[in-house]
């Protein structure tokens, strides 16, 4: 599938947006103004910029209003509606938060699991595609989670010894969310890789509809240049290439985090490279992402010589 | 609504003749020109006298050569054939494409099942594309909204073009006949009895959408008992007798 970049920004933004927002609104880290400032800005910020990321992905951006209403069948009328009524009872809770000084789990608890729930939306616009079995086969949703809260509890980490003493709780949950969103990369892309184009049965035999009369082949595509589902559903990426991205993902994404976690466990004092290990950690989840979506293949794909 | 109709009293569809399919595209002009000024936005060309041209299509042809297997025809010597293979919408009854749309644009109509985009509605978000194991769907790069067979709905109930014209575009065109359009609810009406005679088979069933077009396979070839080579030196020497031997003789005395 083609990587579209406002998808990559959107997926991984909004996922480490609504992370924070779920372990702040569970109450983790200190009360003290300027962490709630800081802490609530970025949760919010990322989330919106990752939201309004996708939008430029749309080609009537301005009807977008829209997609809220078909949340009974859609996942991404659901990702709309969640993500709408999770800002709202997020913001309510920071607005009591930062002005008021009020930190209130009726609105913060609510705010969690909702903000999980939004997450599990975006990953279910992917998931329930049973035309790319690299999405709907593999543990697609709880990946997801395991990367947003991932991110989110290390972005907290980073934050929380401005009004508070470094090391502590905080300093834990990232370390663990990060070795559990590395387990979780793993088990999925182990999956992913057992997952071909054939997993639920089809082949261009069955694309044609002829399995019964023997071996298929292309012999000339419908165009002699390529079209909108060559370019959206058949994008090819080279292997080297992508097992330098992989290599990348899994060093930015989880080792260097993971490295600078136990860094600031032993010595609380360095607790700001943890502020350089959320970027590094974005980076590495955005290069996750880009392969999340350039390795997928799509069956479309049997029409036009492709074979698992 | 983009859930689906849990029925539909018709189910309006083609049945496609990979027996006698040329592969000659005249329905895929056809239905670029009757779509492009029909339901909609205009199906948009982009670059298309250059050297990438591209432009949006609701029907293709694929030309597949397929090899018999050895078990099928006992001899690995079977010849390959070719499969001209159109491919347009199948309108499913579990069409992916309507439950994922996020806006209502995509719907499946419960009169008739046919599968519509109101382009008014739809954010080209690109999202049933996706959902559609077959590649039915294509977003138009001018207007930023998603394409799809219409089954020619503003042809078929037209009471102002004559009746013969009320098929789709690509059904009235086909020079080989190979394409039919009815209800394949009804079983007694000529699609159906089609389907029935001839074996016509779905697309990827495995995907689970119900496809409701069907495509008729190629009929089996016939089983020509001829040896494993021809010896042509032999019909070429002048030296043998008969009908040749006589001509060569005879060219021979004029020259």
């Amino acid at each position: 599938m083609h990587p579209a970049p406002s998808i990559i920004v959107f997926t991984t933004l909004s996922g480490i947006g609504f992370g924070l927002m779920a372990w702040l609104g569970l109450g983790l880290g200190p009360d003290g103004f300027w962490f709630a400032l800081l802490a609530c800005g970025l949760a919010l910020g990322f989330a919106s910029i990752g939201l309004f990321a996708s939008l430029w992905h749309l080609g009537n951006p301005q009807r977008a209003w829209r997609a809220l209403s078909q949340w009974r069948s859609s996942w991404l009328s659901r990702e709309g509606v969640a993500s709408i009524v999770t800002l709202t009872v997020f913001g309510l809770y920071a607005l009591l938060w930062v002005f008021f000084g009020v930190r209130t789990p009726w609105l913060g608890i609510p705010a969690a699991v909702l903000a999980v729930v939004c997450v599990v939306c975006t990953s279910m616009i992917y998931g329930c595609l049973k035309s790319v079995p690299r999405w709907s086969k593999p543990p697609t949703s709880p990946l997801f989670v395991a990367l947003g809260l991932a991110g989110g509890a290390l972005t907290l980490a980073a934050l929380a010894p401005i009004s508070g003493p470094a090391g502590g709780v905080p300093f834990w949950v990232a370390t663990v969310m990060i070795l559990v969103a590395t387990a979780m990369w793993l088990v999925w892309s182990t999956k992913a890789r057992e997952t071909r184009l054939d997993a639920d049965g089809s082949s261009p035999e069955t694309a044609i509809g002829l399995p019964h009369l023997g071996r298929v082949r292309l012999l000339e595509a419908p165009h002699t240049a390529p079209n909108y589902l060559m370019r959206e559903m058949v994008f090819q990426i080279g292997r080297k290439r992508a097992e330098a991205l992989r290599k990348l993902a899994l060093a930015l994404g989880f080792a260097v985090p993971l490295v600078l976690c136990a860094i600031a466990l032993a010595v609380p004092a360095a607790w700001p490279l943890l502020l350089l290990a959320v970027p590094v950690h974005l980076a590495g989840v955005a290069a996750s992402r880009w392969l999340f979506f350039a390795e997928a293949q799509h069956v479309v794909g049997l029409y036009y010589g492709q074979r698992a | 609504m983009t859930t689906l109709p849990q029925t539909t009293e018709k189910k309006l569809g083609l049945v496609i003749d990979l027996d006698t399919c040329v592969g000659c595209h005249a329905c895929v002009i056809a239905c670029k020109e009757w779509n492009t000024g029909g339901y909609g936005a205009p199906l948009s060309d982009q670059d298309p006298y250059g050297a990438a041209p591209s432009g949006t299509f609701l029907n293709r042809i694929h030309t597949f050569e397929v090899t018999p297997s050895e078990s099928r025809c006992g001899s690995a010597a079977s010849a390959a054939q070719i499969v001209h293979f159109p491919k347009s919408c199948l309108h499913c009854d579990d069409a992916p494409c309507v439950t994922v749309c996020p806006t209502g644009a995509s719907y499946k109509r419960s009169a008739d099942g046919i599968v519509l985009v109101n382009e008014d509605a739809c954010i080209g978000c690109g999202l049933c594309a996706w959902a559609c194991p077959y590649g039915a769907r294509e977003m138009d790069h001018d207007a930023g909204v998603m394409k799809k067979c219409t089954l020619c709905v503003d042809r078929i109930y037209n009471d102002n073009i004559p009746e013969v014209d009320r098929v789709p575009s690509c059904v009235r065109t086909c020079p080989a006949n190979a394409r039919h359009f009815g209800d394949l609810a009804d079983p007694t009406s000529d699609v159906s009895r089609l389907v029935e005679a001839r074996g016509g088979v779905e697309l990827m069933p495995e995907q689970g959408t119900k496809p409701v077009n069907r495509y008729l396979p190629p009929r089996p070839k016939a089983d020509i008992d001829a040896p494993d080579s021809i010896d042509l030196v032999a019909l070429a020497e002048p030296e043998t007798a008969g009908f040749l031997s006589w001509l060569d003789r005879a060219l021979e005395r004029l020259g």
